[in-house]
């Protein structure tokens, strides 16, 4: 069969030929160019091509940027942490307590939100949550307060607020997936064998559930680092994030070489802390196989 | 009893997740220009000034040529991608598909600003096909997986059958597989028209000096006045996403049903 071997090789390379191309020119291309650009140094409006390692000196020594990269950590690990513990209740709820036809219903109705409208959700919590905002103006006219609540103005914390509710269904379907393919005789098992319900769920359920709760986490908390619109928003532009330093960086200042080195230095530290993440939580991953 | 502490969270959860929503419709009728409670009285003021806006209905123009461009262009490349990944093996597999699945990790700042300067480098003119090029780019991950669920419940044997009644490779293709595949296209097909139409980013960035609806509303979130009309807009859009997302659900139930499959349920 050594030649239908070939041939199926050759049959899944054709096929796979015209998106790989396209995900290598679109994709893979541009991000080696920004790449090869964090190495080049900056004319005048011009990138001159030779080698230097001078912007990454400058990205580290910028406490500018210590602040702003700290900062979106910061925010990303607090988003990172409320949707994963907000969302895992609502995940096994639907694995263990909605019966199989409602299953789909329930995700269709989870996943709506996340599809509709970012800029304008976004947009309606910084209402929601502003000076004169719903919340605040709900609760004078109910006479539950005098004074508008200010931990909720414009700050780290409503960023939070708006980009965990953003990200939450992303939070819930990796979760779910691993809820679902625990076998149900393991839970029984521990069950006769005299543990608890709070025992056999510390126990059994959730270390089998971890796999997808890291998922979940890194699903949440890459995306949420890069978040350009909230910052924007939300923060009035006065707490950037990192997004918005890349941004001005390389548009407003039109610095290619220190903006991509900035947009490299930015996913290396994604990267590594990704996978420092998954390193500390080999040992609930193992249990995959 | 176990589940009704659950049912209570997830459904108060589920209130959390339509708060936005379901205040745009609220403020979209409120003859009151100031977002904000107590409510004035009810107005249909703001959906007739959204009608007469000529740069909006460019901004609507804009996008959705955009959305049926990405789209189309998206879940050609998601067939062969599917089509390849459920039944092919190939050397680089892994990392292939790796590459193409990309997107949907990446954070879009990183794909539209590399894109951007890559771009600018090389003397492209910004215009609304810079904007399909990015778009096809984010949508195509999402039309794999759906045509991967859709390519992977197919029965094997109905296509060998075709070959051995004596259809070609390409007819067995267009004739047993399509058909059966075809709900998974439609799904494809609204998921990614959806995804694109509310896509900021990657507009912002690259689309030069053409509005499309969401650059537009970012544009117009700094005027308090335009705010009400905003949240009309928003309410038709949100009406429309809903919709589109319904039907685009419908058919990928129905494609795992025509080819026997169990539900597993979701996008992912």
């Amino acid at each position: 069969m050594a030649s239908g071997n070939r041939s199926q090789t050759a049959q899944g390379l054709t096929l796979i030929a015209p998106p790989l191309g396209y995900a290598v020119l679109v994709l893979a291309a541009p991000l080696l160019t920004i790449l090869a650009y964090s190495f080049f140094k900056d004319g005048y409006l011009t990138v001159i091509r030779e080698f230097t390692l001078e912007n990454y000196r400058a990205v580290w020594a910028d406490p500018i940027f210590h602040r702003i990269m700290l900062r979106s950590l910061v925010v990303a690990a607090l988003v990172t942490l409320a949707t994963v513990v907000l969302a895992f209740p609502v995940a096994y709820f639907l694995s263990f307590a909605v019966s199989p036809q409602k299953k789909a219903m329930w995700l269709f109705l989870i996943t709506i939100p996340f599809w509709t409208s970012y800029l304008i959700r976004v947009f309606l919590w910084k209402v929601i949550l502003g000076y004169n905002g719903v919340i605040n103006s709900g609760l004078k006219t109910l006479g539950i307060i005098e004074q508008p609540l200010t931990f909720i103005l414009y700050n780290v914390n409503s960023m939070v607020i708006t980009l965990a509710h953003a990200y939450a269904p992303f939070a819930i379907l990796p979760i779910f997936i691993a809820l679902e393919k625990i076998d149900r005789s393991l839970l029984e098992a521990g069950r006769d064998l005299g543990e608890s319900r709070a025992m056999t769920f510390w126990r059994v359920t959730l270390p089998l559930a971890m796999p997808g709760v890291v998922a979940a986490a890194l699903i949440v908390f890459i995306p949420t680092i890069g978040d350009y619109v909230t910052p924007a928003l939300i923060g009035g532009g006065k707490i950037p994030m990192i997004a918005n330093m890349i941004q001005a960086q390389m548009l407003d200042l039109d610095n290619r070489p220190m903006g991509s080195a900035l947009a490299v230095t930015a996913m290396l530290i994604v990267a590594v802390i990704s996978l420092v993440f998954i390193a500390l939580n080999r040992r609930f991953l193992r249990v995959r196989q | 009893m176990k589940g009704r502490g659950l049912r209570a969270y997830a459904l108060v959860y589920l209130l959390f997740l339509y708060a936005p929503i379901l205040l745009l419709p609220i403020f979209a009728f409120n003859s009151g220009t100031i977002i904000a409670f107590p409510l004035k009285s009810f107005t249909t003021e703001w959906f007739g000034q959204m009608w007469g806006n000529a740069s909006l209905r460019r901004a609507l123009t804009n996008s959705l040529t955009i959305a049926v461009s990405a789209s189309i262009l998206a879940t050609c490349l998601g067939i062969f991608a599917a089509r390849a990944s459920t039944r092919f093996e190939f050397p680089g597999k892994g990392p292939i598909m790796g590459l193409i699945m990309l997107p949907l990790v990446l954070p879009e700042i990183i794909v539209s600003i590399s894109l951007l300067v890559v771009l600018l480098s090389l003397g492209v003119k910004l215009s609304i096909l810079t904007v399909i090029l990015g778009h096809t780019l984010i949508c195509m991950p999402y039309a794999t997986v759906i045509l991967s669920t859709a390519f992977n419940s197919l029965d094997r044997s109905l296509e060998e059958a075709a070959y051995d009644l004596g259809e070609t490779r390409i007819s067995a293709f267009r004739l047993v597989i399509l058909p059966l595949v075809m709900p998974g296209i439609i799904s494809s097909l609204l998921m990614s028209f959806t995804i694109s139409l509310d896509e900021f980013i990657i507009a912002f960035f690259l689309a030069g000096n053409e509005p499309t609806l969401p650059t537009y509303i970012f544009s117009q979130l700094r005027f308090p006045k335009q705010i009400p009309m905003i949240m009309a807009l928003g309410t038709v859009l949100v009406i429309m996403s809903i919709l589109l997302l319904t039907i685009a659900e419908y058919f990928r139930r129905r494609g795992i049903a025509k080819t026997g499959a169990k539900n597993t349920g979701g996008f992912l």
